[in-house]
């Protein structure tokens, strides 16, 4: 099982925090994004837009990161910390 | 209400003291020459809007990580003796402090840049997010300038 996680404005659209999907075998970046596509549907165009980061277990992935179970997958919006 | 802990990196809901902080890293060496900070404070203006509360959130562990990563590399590449860096989550009033880094050498000038670099890498890098609150509802701030 992978558990996924959702940070700040994509909580709201993706409409829920965290989430956990059992997986047989190791899966892309891409191959979970088809699913999430399907279980949270207003996160496909953000994902296929590129518009967020993704990291696997606290380090950023691109596309052909492979996740293995019990990995924990990200996905965060621009970051905006510190002040201007 | 306030903390100091001998901890470089830290993320917290509670204020920071800037001048224990700058004490705690006189501290670390006697050849501590020169130290340079930045703070960032909660700001009212934000692109014409009036904010009223501001409110930080970050990714546990990932963000810890990544401030590290900062201290470390802002120390090897730039010669510097130490950093800390401290920034805080949660809602935050205007006027209140936000983030502060000390950065100490032996001379100013690359405790200057060190600062310098360490503030811009982490907007860049470190999975903390701010959300501002106006008189028109929430808004998650996105970009890094």
């Amino acid at each position: 099982m992978i558990t996924i996680k959702y940070f700040a404005s994509l909580k709201s659209i993706a409409e829920k925090e965290e989430d956990s999907l059992t997986i047989e075998s190791p899966i892309s970046i891409d191959q979970l994004s088809d699913i999430i596509a399907k279980t949270a549907p207003k996160m496909e165009a953000i994902i296929r837009e590129k518009k967020v980061m993704i990291s696997v277990n606290q380090e950023m992935a691109s596309a052909d990161t492979i996740i293995h179970d019990g990995d924990e997958v990200a996905f965060l919006p621009p970051f905006s910390g510190g002040a201007k | 209400m306030s903390t100091t802990t001998d901890a470089k990196i830290r993320i917290q809901l509670e204020d920071f003291s800037v001048t224990d902080e700058i004490e705690a890293m006189k501290k670390v060496s006697r050849n501590i020459g020169g130290i340079t900070t930045f703070l960032g404070t909660g700001r009212e203006l934000s692109k014409g809007q009036t904010i009223s509360e501001l409110n930080f959130e970050h990714y546990p562990k990932m963000a810890e990580k990544k401030l590290e990563e900062i201290r470390e590399k802002s120390i090897k590449d730039f010669g510097i003796i130490d950093m800390s860096i401290i920034h805080r989550i949660g809602p935050i009033d205007i006027g209140e402090n936000i983030v502060l880094i000390v950065a100490a050498g032996e001379h100013r000038g690359e405790t200057f840049k060190a600062c310098e670099w360490a503030i811009a890498e982490l907007k860049r890098t470190t999975p903390i997010w701010k959300r501002e609150t106006t008189t028109t509802g929430e808004v998650w701030v996105q970009d890094t300038p």
